[in-house]
């Protein structure tokens, strides 16, 4: 069974008088431990893509179906508790919360979403540290720690709450080269140990050449899907 | 819960000076709050007292009918002995009286042979007079502090416009109440102030000497001061007194007796109602104060952290739980704001009173300003700003919640 299940998505965004078609009847699928990317220009429907498959939007129309649930159908109270449950999210920006600690940051998925009881919360945000490299930071706060940490952190907090997918619009966009490949290394890891499928949306190089699968995007349209290292794909 | 209170308290501490500030604003309007409902019910209670104890006592009985005709004091309208005894009966079954005064009362003239003027007299029993109205004696100005039979205690008005010393011999004169007219000679026992200042024309003598001018034969009483053990009982006792009294019916079927407080017989009733109106206004700005104040800093907040909402709410955060953090933050501030205040206000009260700073009412000088705060006005305060702090974040509060993940997450 696919993970995500996508049937003639389109996204019609109106600005004032204007209609813009982000996204043109997408039709995709994308099976379970999966590692695989969308790539396009700007403004191709990237963000857009991510956005809907992530419960974050609604689609204008079609069908867009993630862990068998048809999540057009959701309240906004279902749609974070889906997201809270099932998915996990890593942003190009970190957006870790200021006033937390690295700790607290990968924490706050398992104590204000998920509930989960103390000592098992804490052995697993001081087991992901560890596998992220960011045990030695726990207590600092992100303002005190270096991008490349940040987005480690942010791994680490998307990673946390054991989602079946993991969504990551442009995760190295804002780290050097060397960076980019140890945190891509990192994700790689996490989809291999417990077999979370991974989404990205970027345009950079580094990780079209370490996915399983790229999706090619132009003008809302799905142009295009291309096999790398021999990764699933649907 | 306690989760949401530390993530909250540590966003309040990310902005310090703007919490800080806002804290304090609402911090000085409890404290001015506060202190001003001491200082004002220190003014209250000291005038109260001074009205009470010194001439009104806390309630008194009079036939109906009798105070909406009190300026001219009309015989008529007297208690009969009859009457008083079952007063008196039914007084003594209600411990929370502490003593009674009955009253005889009467104009007359009032002569030192060489001027005439008039008078109002009050005929008291000496002992029951001071045990009802404290503050009596240190009303007496000149002479000894009692009142003896044959003797008057005059109004400082009297006695400086027609020049009577303490010894003195004065004649009062009474028209009766069948008409006649009578009158008696009087030592000049003492001089006696008013309350409230110098246009009083009441004197008082011994009971029995006024039913003597009066020539009563038996027994009748113009009104019946009482002082209760404790104040704040006043309106129990006075509708227990009232309604143990209403059963006695005149002919007419009409009750006879009158239970008043010493509300609805002194005009100053009017100027303790103003301070209770000036507090509320006072309250009304604090409320403004803190509403102004919470609403603007977590509008700013919200404004502010609009992507961190989009994070909070994309990784799986509950309206709910989005609405109940600035929520709590609105509360935070309220609860340290009220804390401040209540503890800046326990302390200026403190100083106030080690300042005894003093003030004058009416002829009565040197009366310390003594404020206090009580339990009751701390928790009322508090509750107020507390409960007007989370009616104020609610807007902001309500529309972080209400936030689109996906249009939070795109704002710069």
């Amino acid at each position: 069974m696919s993970l995500v299940n996508a049937e003639n998505l389109t996204k019609v965004y109106r600005m004032g008088e204007i209609e813009v078609e982000a996204l043109k009847s997408v039709s995709f699928r994308i099976e379970p431990a999966s590692f695989i990317s969308f790539i396009g220009p700007s403004g191709s429907g990237k963000t857009t893509l991510l956005n809907l498959i992530g419960c974050l939007d609604k689609p204008t129309s079609g069908t867009l179906k993630v862990a068998d649930v048809n999540t057009s159908d959701l309240t906004r109270k279902e749609a974070a508790e889906f997201r809270g449950e099932n998915l996990g999210f890593i942003f190009q920006d970190f957006n870790l919360i200021p006033v937390l600690t690295v700790y607290e940051n990968v924490e706050y998925p398992l104590l204000i979403v998920q509930n989960v009881p103390a000592e098992e919360r804490k052995s697993q945000v001081i087991s992901l540290l560890k596998t992220v490299g960011v045990i030695d930071q726990k207590n600092k706060f992100p303002d005190q720690i270096s991008g490349g940490q940040k987005q480690r952190v942010a791994v680490a907090r998307a990673l946390v709450s054991n989602p079946r997918l993991v969504l990551a619009d442009e995760p190295t966009a804002n780290l050097d080269s060397k960076t980019a490949f140890m945190v891509i290394d990192i994700m790689r890891q996490m989809k291999e140990e417990f077999g979370v499928t991974f989404i990205f949306s970027t345009h950079d190089p580094k990780i079209v050449s370490e996915v399983e699968a790229v999706y090619t995007l132009q003008d809302g349209m799905l142009i295009g899907r291309s096999q790398e290292k021999g990764g699933r794909h649907a | 819960m306690l989760k949401l209170f530390k993530i909250a308290l540590r966003n309040l501490s990310r902005y310090k000076r703007r919490t800080l500030l806002t804290s304090s604003l609402i911090a000085i309007g409890v404290m001015f709050v506060l202190v001003f409902i001491a200082a004002s019910g220190s003014f209250k209670y000291i005038m109260i007292g001074q009205i009470t104890d010194s001439m009104l006592g806390h309630l008194q009985v009079h036939k109906r009918g009798y105070v909406a005709s009190i300026d001219s004091l009309p015989l008529t309208l007297n208690l009969s002995a009859k009457a008083v005894e079952k007063l008196e009966k039914a007084m003594e079954a209600i411990p929370e009286i502490e003593a009674y005064s009955p009253r005889v009362k009467f104009g007359g003239m009032f002569s030192n042979f060489i001027e005439t003027t008039n008078i109002r007299v009050n005929g008291v029993y000496p002992k029951q007079e001071i045990a009802t109205v404290p503050l009596f004696l240190s009303r007496i100005k000149q002479g000894e502090k009692t009142i003896k039979k044959g003797e008057i205690l005059i109004p400082e008005l009297l006695a400086n416009g027609l020049k009577i010393k303490v010894g003195d011999t004065v004649v009062v004169i009474a028209t009766n109440r069948d008409g006649s007219v009578n009158g008696k000679q009087f030592v000049v026992g003492g001089i006696i102030e008013s309350v409230t200042g110098p246009g009083g024309r009441d004197g008082y003598m011994h009971i029995k000497d006024a039913l003597e001018v009066l020539r009563l034969e038996e027994m009748e009483i113009s009104e019946v001061a009482i002082r209760l053990k404790d104040f704040s009982k006043l309106n129990a006792v006075s509708n227990r007194l009232d309604e143990m009294m209403s059963k006695e019916l005149n002919k007419q079927g009409q009750p006879v007796f009158d239970v008043r407080t010493w509300e609805k017989l002194s005009p100053f009733y009017n100027v303790a109602r103003m301070i209770d109106v000036m507090t509320f206004f006072i309250k009304l700005m604090l409320i403004a104060i803190v509403l102004v104040s919470i609403m603007n800093v977590m509008i700013m907040a919200v404004f502010e952290r609009v992507r961190e909402i989009g994070t909070i709410s994309a990784i799986g955060t509950k309206p709910k739980k989005i609405l109940n953090l600035f929520l709590i933050e609105g509360f935070s501030l309220g609860v340290f704001g009220a804390v401040v205040g209540n503890i800046l206000a326990i302390v200026i009260v403190f100083l106030i009173n080690l300042l005894k700073i003093t003030f004058n009412f009416g002829r009565q000088s040197g009366l310390v300003l003594s404020p206090s705060l009580n339990t009751g006005d701390i928790l009322w305060i508090s509750a107020i700003v507390i409960i007007v702090s989370v009616v104020a974040a609610l807007q902001p509060a309500f529309k972080a919640s209400k936030m689109e993940p996906v249009e939070a997450l795109r704002h710069i």
